[in-house]
């Protein structure tokens, strides 16, 4: 059993069939790469692990996906809770209009954390922890929006580990930033999957072969394939992974 | 500059367009500008001590009392109409579907509201808060009035403002686990304050403005009422009577200084609290 195990889900934007009979499992204290093609779903099957997909109007999900054996679109599922234990760091840095410091405390707030002294800790360990600490702690109340991108992708990282998460879902979080900055976000990714697990889509096929443990390549919706990175990517089973892996199409 | 004279000889149109945007903001300014300092001219020297005292006499054409029932109308009015402008705009873009039916006649309502001429708003108050409601001509009355005006300017420009809010933030705030109004009243909210603001002093400058719709809902008396049931002239009343009554033009004039001060300070104000509201955006 993985962390995260997903069972013959199918999920339909209205009538558009985004995933098809997926099943797939995502192991603890690893990190698990989605690749493919735009539009093969693989951000859509993301989203679902957090349940981001319920803001979509129109969105249908069936079949089952597990976090540590418990059902996360059952009944008794509390989604905030959920989006806790699952946090998520998008395509872009979406830092809030506020401090670097409450940018990173605005989680724990959330979740009913004011003591002043525990908030402090908090925050320090989440920018450590995000290896950004020593590039901010000088102006921790300054505002968010006057860092650089790969700082401010750092800090979004910095604000879903504050509320200590197990799961962290990295949507291309790093396809806007320059190299420098990806390569120091590579590196911390594969720091953190020693406390997290970590699930990220990527487009770029280097960075699946160089950061991820396990990579699943999705085509129109499926999953065609899924295996770890370095068989994955020596030798692929099926053809069409091949063609992908090889810069045939995509 | 003889490099710009180069290219505007080969781009004669762009130099055309070039002298028409300037003169536009020249002509923007020049009339803004002679009409403060017409005011200005004719009202400074007509400020008398006596202007300000705190009862009014046809002798002293004292503009104190209506000076005090504007400000108490100006703040019972966005007391009223700020909340409810708001909450109405969070629900049109947080809450209902998009794209519903119901959304679209708020909108369609909001916006022929919005154009309607003052004086009907005024026939209006007349007909229901005077004379059904029986709160005659007074303070209260012409709020209400001053209300449904600034109502639909205030949620539609709350509206735009919290659109204008990116998805990112939502999403974000959603993403470590916040509920819908934690993440509307801590990230949406705060975000949108400047365009709300705006609004506010839009409705402001309407409130301090209006003259027709009171006329009719709050009365012409020259003095403070007992109680928001009685009647009182506020500023821009004032100086439409003065004026209308023209035996007092000097102090007509002496008003109009005093309502354009009255104006500037209520701005600066808001944007004050803008800046207070936005310490650590920027």
């Amino acid at each position: 059993m993985g962390k995260i195990d997903i069972k013959h889900v199918d999920l339909y934007y209205g009538d558009f069939h985004a995933l098809k009979d997926v099943n797939l499992e995502i192991p603890a204290n690893k990190i698990t790469a989605f690749i493919g093609p735009s539009g093969c779903g693989k951000s859509t099957l993301l989203k679902s692990l957090n349940r981001m997909n319920d803001l979509v109007e129109g969105c249908k999900i069936t079949g089952e996906i597990t976090l540590d054996g418990e059902d996360i679109y059952g009944k008794n599922m509390d989604v905030n809770h959920l989006r806790k234990r699952v946090g998520m760091v998008f395509q872009k840095a979406n830092p809030f209009p506020m401090s670097i410091y409450d940018n990173v405390a605005y989680g724990p707030r959330t979740h009913g954390i004011h003591n002043k002294a525990k908030l402090d800790e908090i925050v320090e360990k989440a920018l450590r922890d995000a290896a950004i600490w020593d590039e901010v702690k000088d102006r921790l109340k300054k505002s968010a929006l006057g860092m650089s991108g790969g700082q401010q992708q750092r800090l979004c990282i910095a604000r879903a580990l504050a509320v200590e998460p197990d799961v962290l879902l990295m949507d291309e979080s790093t396809s806007a930033l320059d190299p420098i900055s990806t390569s120091r976000i590579e590196d911390l990714v594969m720091e953190l999957k020693e406390k997290y697990t970590i699930a990220m889509v990527t487009h770029n096929m280097q960075q699946a072969a160089r950061v991820s443990d396990k990579t699943a390549f999705f085509l129109l919706g499926e999953m065609i394939e899924c295996d770890d990175t370095t068989t994955l990517f020596s030798m692929p089973k099926n053809k069409k992974t091949e063609e992908y892996i090889t810069g045939r199409f995509g | 500059m003889s490099k710009s004279i180069a290219y505007f000889k080969n781009h004669p149109f762009a130099a055309i367009v070039k002298c028409l945007v300037w003169l536009a903001a020249i002509i923007t300014a020049v009339v803004l500008i002679f009409l403060i300092g017409f005011i200005a001219v004719k009202g400074i020297p007509n400020l008398k001590p006596s202007l300000f005292s705190l009862k009014y006499t046809s002798d002293n054409v004292s503009l104190m009392p209506a000076l005090i029932n504007t400000l108490i109308m100006t703040a019972l009015s966005l007391v009223i109409a700020v909340p409810i402008g708001i909450f109405a705009a969070i629900f049109l873009v947080e809450y209902a579907k998009k794209g519903s039916k119901l959304v679209g006649l708020v909108r369609i309502t909001a916006e022929t509201l919005s154009g309607i001429p003052s004086i009907v708003f005024g026939l209006f108050g007349l007909l229901f808060f005077t004379t059904a409601l029986g709160w005659g001509f007074s303070l209260l009355s012409g709020s209400f009035t001053l209300v449904i005006m600034i109502l639909p300017l205030i949620m539609r420009t709350t509206e735009e403002a919290l659109l204008a809010v990116p998805d990112a933030y939502r999403e974000a705030s959603f993403g470590v686990g916040a509920g819908k109004l934690r993440t509307i009243f801590r990230v949406v909210l705060p975000t949108a304050i400047p365009g709300i603001l705006s609004g506010i002093v839009l409705g402001t400058g309407r409130i301090v403005g209006e003259t027709a719709a009171l006329l009719y809902t709050a009365g012409t008396v020259a003095k403070v009422p007992s109680s928001l049931l009685g009647s009182g002239r506020t500023l821009a009343v004032h100086m439409y009577v003065l004026s209308s009554e023209g035996l007092y033009m000097d102090e007509a004039y002496a008003t109009a200084v005093v309502l354009v001060v009255v104006v500037l300070l209520l701005n600066g104000l808001s944007s004050l609290l803008a800046g207070r509201l936005m310490k650590g955006q920027k």
